[in-house]
Order: structure tokens, then sequence, then C-alpha cells
């Protein structure tokens, strides 16, 4: 099977007077038809500026300015603005955190989809309509073609978030990023939401990058993770053993920062200190200023290591077995 | 929205009522009338008659009643100076003034909207920079001085475009206007053009600083993740989402200026209603100084009124929250 998306070596940086910013640093992954990956990450590791670089929706002064992001084998990086617009909405779509800010308060329900639709189709009115209605009905709002005319504050955030996923799935993409889309929601409605996704993802062979700083979030949801901090990706694999059992220093700081970690009335465990400005990275590893483990081998960025389905960026990596060690010392 | 209407309606009484009140008592204290009426070799007697006639003589809440009754009754008094009804002399002049600065403020608007979506669109490109540039000049030049240039530019080196007055009128619903005839629309050019420019100034600014800050929202984000095209992301979610205070500035900016336009029509000699104001206060002609402040309070409260209304249009929140209150 190939992919439906190849990133590779991706870079993007923002240009301010204070100096220039790598947000995102060689990010390289692939994504298989029909497979949900979660992106993970703290405030400001570069996970949304990922997944706004994909979809070319980069604003000045940042700009994509190496490596690559190939759409069922086209290249995004570069293209032509107007060709850009026509697949985004329709082979790649993207969700996002707060649904009280990404719909027009101003625009009905009906409005906003049919706004979505005539991107990329020719449809009658009636017609629009018919479809933004079946679209509703399919993310589980009930009564849709009444609710076309209602307004975003007459729903409640869940089911703005629900209109929001149906907008951006309306042309069935083939890749969809969905940056925190319910991280703003309540929680029984968030265990909702992300069933549902999982279950049109399934039914549509969409395939999502759910990107999320919530590893008990993403580890409900994707078969994969992406570490990700100042800007790299440090740790990837399938979720659940990179949960059980996680290589970097940094993933196991963030399951141990995890509630479900910690038992009642204990004190939940954290990461000591902040992550670093990204104007200026330590050259080694950016982690290693918060890092018990680190050492003077740290100095140098760690390259990728590679071990079957698995890869982290460390020089101490944790919980390794015998066999592991042996074959990184062979290599 | 009934219940918004009627709400609306009693505030605009009560404002009307205090308005008159403050008006009638604070141009009582200007002056005395009599002194500049009167001729200053009349004898005492023509003195007490024509104070006896002009209700002079009577204590102040009295003469506010005689006042309000009349008003209540439309009418708004005889001038003491041109000795006729004042709502004649105003309506002769309002027309002129309402035609000047609706055209003034239509082209403020829409130049100003346009130019400042623009310059937030590209606030890099040097148009943006250009149109910025002229905006402060609106703000920071005055605009006596503005008209001075104008006219000596336009009227006196080029000689394309009058000077002054009101040119050919033609006849509409029994009054006279300008816009109508190219030569009445050739008077109006410049002095709506002296007076549009502080207002073109500053609905460029909001219009760029609503539209720099809804481009960067996430509506406008998620616009462009549905792959919907910038024209139409413009359109249908900017100009909208940057509309309320445009609107808001737009209604206190056509009050203000059909209220105190004096300055460009008098540079312009265009007889508006401002110099009728200015020149009333200069002889202390009471009864038009009432009925005009009184006149103009009521346009400010009409005019809120409507932006009011066109808020709850615009935006359905403003509805839904006017229907449960």
């Amino acid at each position: 099977m190939t992919p439906v998306l190849e990133v590779s070596g991706l870079r993007t940086e923002f240009r301010t007077g204070a100096g220039t910013v790598p947000a995102v640093d060689g990010v390289s992954f692939s994504l298989m038809p029909g497979e949900i990956i979660g992106l993970v990450g703290e405030s400001g590791s570069g996970k949304s500026v990922t997944g706004f670089s994909l979809l070319g929706l980069i604003d000045a002064p940042g700009q994509i300015v190496g490596g690559s992001v190939r759409l069922n084998g086209t290249e995004l990086v570069g293209m032509a603005p107007q060709e850009l617009r026509k697949r985004r909405g329709k082979e790649i779509a993207m969700i996002f955190q707060d649904p009280i800010a990404t719909l027009n308060p101003l625009l009905t329900i009906g409005q906003q989809m049919e706004m979505a639709l005539a991107a990329h189709e020719r449809l009658g009115r009636r017609a629009a309509a018919e479809k933004s209605a079946e679209a509703l009905a399919r993310v589980g709002i009930p009564s849709p073609r009444e609710r076309l005319s209602s307004y975003p504050h007459e729903f409640s955030g869940g089911m703005r978030q629900r209109a929001a996923i149906a907008i951006a799935l309306l042309h069935r993409p083939a890749v969809v990023v969905a940056d925190e889309p319910t991280t703003a929601l309540d929680v029984s409605i968030q265990a909702q939401i992300i069933a549902e996704m999982k279950a049109l993802a399934r039914d549509y062979g969409v395939a999502m990058i759910w990107i999320s700083h919530d590893l008990a979030v993403v580890s409900a949801l994707a078969s994969r993770i992406l570490v990700m901090y100042a800007g790299r990706i440090v740790e990837e694999g399938p979720s659940a053993r990179v949960l059980r059992d996680p290589r970097h220093p940094y993933t196991r700081g963030l399951i141990d920062s995890l509630p479900s970690a910690t038992r009642p009335g204990e004190m939940l465990a954290q990461i000591p200190g902040s992550m670093p400005s990204l104007l200026s990275l330590p050259p080694g590893c950016a982690f290693a200023p918060r890092c018990a483990f680190a050492s003077s081998a740290c100095a140098a960025r760690p390259d990728a290591t590679a071990a079957g389905d698995r890869a982290w960026r460390c020089v101490h990596p944790l919980g390794q077995d015998r066999t592991d060690q042996k074959e990184r010392a062979a290599s | 929205m009934l219940g918004f209407i009627i709400q609306r309606a009693i505030q605009a009484v009560a404002v009307m009522v205090v308005m008159s009140v403050i008006v009638f008592v604070g141009v009582y204290a200007i002056g005395n009338p009599v002194d500049i009426v009167i001729p200053p070799d009349a004898t005492q007697a023509m003195r007490d008659e024509a104070i006896r006639r002009l209700g002079l003589d009577l204590p102040l809440w009295q003469q506010y009643g005689h006042f309000a009754w009349n008003l209540l009754h439309g009418d708004f008094g005889r001038s003491f100076v041109y000795n006729m009804p004042v709502l004649e002399l105003i309506g002769g002049r309002l027309p002129a003034t309402l035609e000047l600065v609706l055209i003034s403020i239509i082209f403020a608007a829409v130049a100003g909207v346009g130019l400042g979506v623009y310059a937030g669109v590209k606030p890099d490109s040097w148009i943006a920079k250009a149109i910025m540039g002229l905006s402060i000049l609106g703000f920071s030049v005055p605009s006596f001085w503005v008209g001075l240039i104008l006219i000596l530019t336009f009227a006196v080196s080029l000689g394309w475009l009058p000077a002054g007055g009101r040119g050919e009128t033609v006849t509409l619903w029994g009054v006279e206007w300008s816009f109508l005839t190219l030569d009445g629309l050739s008077h109006i050019i410049l002095p709506a053009v002296n007076l549009a420019l502080f207002k073109l100034a500053m609905m460029i600014r909001l219009a760029r600083a609503g539209t720099r800050e809804v481009m960067l929202s996430d509506t406008v984000k998620f616009a462009r993740a549905a792959g919907i095209p910038e024209g139409v992301i413009l359109r249908r979610h900017v100009l909208k989402l940057i509309s309320i205070p445009l609107i808001t500035v737009f209604g206190l900016e056509l009050g203000s200026t059909l209220a105190f336009a004096v300055v460009t029509e008098t540079i312009f000699s265009w007889p508006g209603v401002g110099k009728l104001i200015i020149d009333s206060i200069g002889v202390l002609d009471r009864p038009v100084m009432v009925a005009y402040l009184v006149l103009i309070a009521f346009l400010f409260v009409m005019i809120n009124f409507t932006v009011d209304l066109v808020f709850a249009l615009i935006d359905p929140r403003i509805r839904s929250g006017r229907q449960g209150a």
C-alpha cells in the first residue's frame, strides 16, 4: 500500500525581529490511507505549525523553507497558491481546537456549509442544502435540515464542533489534520466525538493526524504516536508500545504527568523546567537541560535511531532490552 | 424586537425632553437678545413692547412651557431676526447640508472601507503604506486649511471646479437639490471631499485594524482550510465581521457632520444649515438656536436607533438576546 501523505524533512521558520525561529525542524513521517496517527507535545513544540504547514496555511512571517509534503503523490510544497487552494478542503482538510472561534457567528451553519461546498463544486441551492443536511446527520446532529438555518450561538459546544467536522469532511478528503479538536469540550462530549471521529475515519477511509497535548486522548485513537519537542520529532512508534515502554525521557515525562499514572492524593509528576525558547536552542538535544539522564554526550544533536517500527532521537534511551543495546553497540 | 423598539422609543422621548430643557436654559443664560434685536436709539416704550411681543417678560419656566407646548404642535417659533417661522428657515437650508453631508460620508465610507480592507489584507505592500500615510494626513491636517488648498488648486490654479456656492439646482419634492444637475455636482465635489477627508481617514484606520484582526482569526483560517477562495472569504466573512464598529462610527459621524459641517460650509459658501446656526448664535436668535439644537438631538437619537436596528440585522446574537429580554 502506498502512503496517502508523505512528509520528509519539513522545515517551517518564523523570521522575527529577534531572529529566526525554527518552529518545525526536519519533520518526516508518512500516513497510510485510513490510518490515524497522533502528534503529541507541549504547547510550543511545533505540532500545530506542522499541521498548518501540511495545508500550506502558514501566515507571514512564517514560511516553509524546506522539505517535502506529498499528498497522493503530488508535491504540495512550492505549489501555486491557486492549485493548493483547490486541494484544501477537497483532498486535505483541517479541524481546529475552538469551534466558537472557527465558525462565523454572523452566518448560519447552512450558509457556511454552502460556502465550503461552493469552493469545490457547482451545486444548486437545493442540492447544496441536501448535501449539507446529510453531512450534519452523519456527524450526529439531530434534525439536520432545520439546523441549517441555525446560527452557531444556537448550538452547544459539542454540536458546533460536530458542525465544523461536518464542514471539514464535506468533500471526503483523504487526509484530515485535527488540531486538538476536543480540547475545548466537556470530557463526556470529548469521548463521544472521539468515538465518532474514529468511526468516520473508518467508514470514509480518511487518514487522520490527531494533534494533541493529551496522551490519553491520542492513545485511545491513534495507531501510531509521534512525540514532538522543540520542532523535532523525538520519538515515534505504535501507540501502545510507546506508552508502555517509552524510549525518550521526554515521552516518559509526558506519560508520568498523566493523572492516570498517579495514585489518588499524590502529587502529579511534572517535567522540570519549561521548553527552551526556539530562538536559542541548545546545540545538541533540546531536551537535555530538563533531562535527568543528560550527559556530555547530549551536547551533540542526536540522530534518529530506528529499531523495527520504532524510532527515537536520544543518546540515553530508556527501557531498552539487551538485544537492542547490542544492536546499537554493533552499529 | 417590538419590546426593544418601544423601549428605545421611550428612551428617545426622555432624551429629547432633557435635551430641550438643557438647550433652552443654556441659551437663556447666554445673553439677552433684546439688546441686539432692538435698535440702540429705541425708546423704553418700544423696548418694553418688543420684550412683551417676544415673550421675554415671562419667567423662564413659563417661556419653556410655551416653547414646549408650541413644539408639540409642530411650531418651533419665529426667528427674532428674520421674523419668519424657524421651521421654514431651517427647512430651507437643511437640504443643502443634507446632500453635502450624505455624499461626503457615503464616499468616505465606501472608499475608506475599500482602502482599509486592502491595507489590512496586504499590510506590507507599498500601496498599503501609501494609504496609511494618506490617512495620517487626513487626521492631522486641519479641515479649513485643506479646504483652502483645494480651492487654490482646483478652482484658482487649475480652474477645473467652482470655488463655492451650490450651482444649478433642480426642484424635487418641493426642495432644491444640487446633486441632480451636472453644474450642481461640480459645485459639490470640493466641499464633499473636504468634509470627507477626516472621516475617510478614520474609516481606513478602523477597516484596516478590523481586517488585520479578522484575517488572523480562526474563522478565516478554517475557511482557508476548507479551500474557500480569498475573494469569497473577504466578501462573506471579513466584511461582515468588521462591520459592527464601522457602522457605529458611520452613525456617529453622520450625526456630527450633519450638525457641524459649518467650517466647510463657510469656506465653500455652501448655504447650509451650519452657516445659519453660526449666524444665529452671533445675533442671539434664540428660537433658531433652540430649534436647531433640538432638531439635531432628534437626528442623533434617530441615527442611533437605526444603528441599533442594523446591528440586530447583522448579528443574530443581538437579535436573540433581545427576544429573551
